[in-house]
């Protein structure tokens, strides 16, 4: 463990600190909207990590000169990861809006966000249908 | 000099993440995941991902915040009193934790030129783009033409999720049913 | 909105820059940072701030749903129609190179300018298309508890 070895690797263990930060807010709260945040979170710093990988030292941006007179002594990022990843922010924003859409449909079957309100509505409902079909259906719950 | 920039925003970020965590006014969430994805586009810049930090500070900060308060809008503005604090869900998450951090263990220094991610693909792509597509910007030839494939892909599944959208939430039976009632 | 006299006066002066600023990206993409999905987002933004502040159905009077929605479709079909172009043309699928035979670099660049329109026009019409869905629905929170 040397003093070189923690700083070439302090990035990686921050974009991995921010990440269970948004994994913790995922599994441990209740609310969806709170939920669909931490998942943000999560993700934005997994592409940090994609983008940190790519990263050269005393490089400068993927981008050419225009007239296109490139100096061979100059360092470029490695493009690659900022192409997959530009294109994951995108899809990203519109699988957000999917589930976005799901809790606002949620809200309006069981009028509220809160999960474990939902799960009590649920196993109410699961009760009802039990003691009204159970019967018929030749079971004795 | 870089490694203060990175360390300062590092922990503004980790400001903004525990915030986010605490707060239960979910107006004050919201806004606080659109400073954090401003605060990630600050990063990128520095990590020299000029396109990414483009993309993010668009999307992430703008139209995602827009969204999530449309959503609160149509749902709460609140977050009930969470549950008793319970243990398990920190547990799994240290665990988590920790076996990503032994991961990264074996992993080249950051910013290292000799790391395998340098070696193969992007060398080709940066010595042959100038002579293959003649594009000033790297990424935008990478995107559109080397991996076109890719992005016809991802922009499709843009377009599939704008179609789940506009079926879960978009009244489209309600209008066709509107227009049919009107053509009657 | 209709209370804010500030928040209406600088919308009106900030759509078209915003929009001006996108075609910008759009168009621009090839030298400098941005392409379609960045100028995708930032069109859709000067639709949605002026929704926001002049109401929905003044925007969809501008941007009637139906245009959104063929728009998104559009899109998509610009960017696999390319593709299915350089098919006609005897090369592989989305190989622009095919476009003008004698000069390569000339077919890559119209093909990426005409992949990368199909790419805005998609993400700029389904941000939209979002947009109008959230905003449809009835609020349970009035605009005056903000």
């Amino acid at each position: 463990m040397t003093m070189e070895f923690i700083l070439g690797h302090l990035n990686y263990w921050l974009f991995i600190v921010l990440m269970m930060i948004g994994f913790y807010i995922v599994v441990a709260r209740g609310n969806y909207i709170k939920k669909i945040v931490g998942l943000n979170v999560f993700q934005v710093s997994v592409f940090m990590f994609y983008i940190s990988i790519g990263k050269v030292e005393g490089g400068t941006a993927p981008i050419f000169p225009v007239d296109m007179n490139i100096d061979p002594n100059v360092i470029y990022s490695n493009p690659l990861p900022h192409v997959l990843i530009l294109t994951a922010i995108v899809v990203g924003i519109a699988t957000t809006s999917l589930g976005l859409a799901l809790i606002v449909r949620i809200r309006e079957e069981f009028g509220t966000i809160e999960e474990d309100e939902i799960l009590e509505i649920e196993s109410k409902l699961q009760l009802e249908e039990n003691s009204t079909e159970g019967s018929s259906m030749g079971g004795r719950a | 000099m870089e490694l203060f920039i990175n360390l300062v925003l590092f922990s503004m970020l980790v400001v903004t993440a525990v915030a986010i965590l605490k707060m239960r006014h979910l107006f004050a969430v919201v806004m606080l995941s659109g400073v954090f994805s401003l605060l990630c586009a600050l990063l990128f810049v520095t990590l020299d991902a000029v396109d990414v930090a483009f993309t993010e500070a668009a999307v992430g900060a703008g139209i995602s915040t827009v969204l999530m308060l449309g959503t609160m809008a149509l749902t709460a503005r609140n977050e009930k009193m969470p549950r008793d604090f319970s243990f398990i869900p920190l547990a799994v998450v240290m665990i988590t934790g920790a076996v990503l951090i032994y991961g990264t263990l074996d992993m080249p220094d950051f910013g290292s030129a000799t790391s395998p991610a340098q070696l193969h693909l992007a060398t080709e792509y940066l010595k042959q783009s100038p002579s293959d597509i003649g594009v000033p910007n790297v990424v935008t030839a990478i995107l559109a033409s080397y991996r076109g494939y890719d992005t016809l892909g991802e922009t499709v599944v843009v377009f599939t999720a704008c179609v789940g959208v506009l079926m879960l939430i978009g009244n489209l039976a309600r209008r066709r049913r509107k227009d049919e009632e009107g053509a009657e | 909105m209709r209370h804010h006299l500030l928040l209406r006066v600088i919308t009106k002066l900030l759509v078209g820059p915003i929009i001006l600023f996108a075609l910008y990206v759009q168009f621009h993409g090839d030298y400098s940072p941005g392409g379609g999905f960045q100028a995708g987002v930032i069109f859709a933004v000067a639709f949605i701030l002026f929704g926001i502040v002049f109401g929905l159905s003044k925007v969809k009077q501008v941007f009637p749903p139906w245009l959104v929605h063929k728009l998104a479709a559009l899109g998509v079909l610009i960017y696999a129609g390319t593709g299915v172009y350089s098919l006609m043309l005897g090369a592989t699928y989305l190989n622009y190179s095919a476009f003008t035979p004698d000069h390569p670099e000339h077919g890559q660049h119209w093909g990426i300018l005409i992949v990368e329109l199909g790419v805005g026009v998609t993400v700029a019409a389904v941000m939209v298309a979002i947009y109008y869905a959230f905003a449809a629905r009835p609020p349970v929170i009035s605009d005056e508890e903000w």
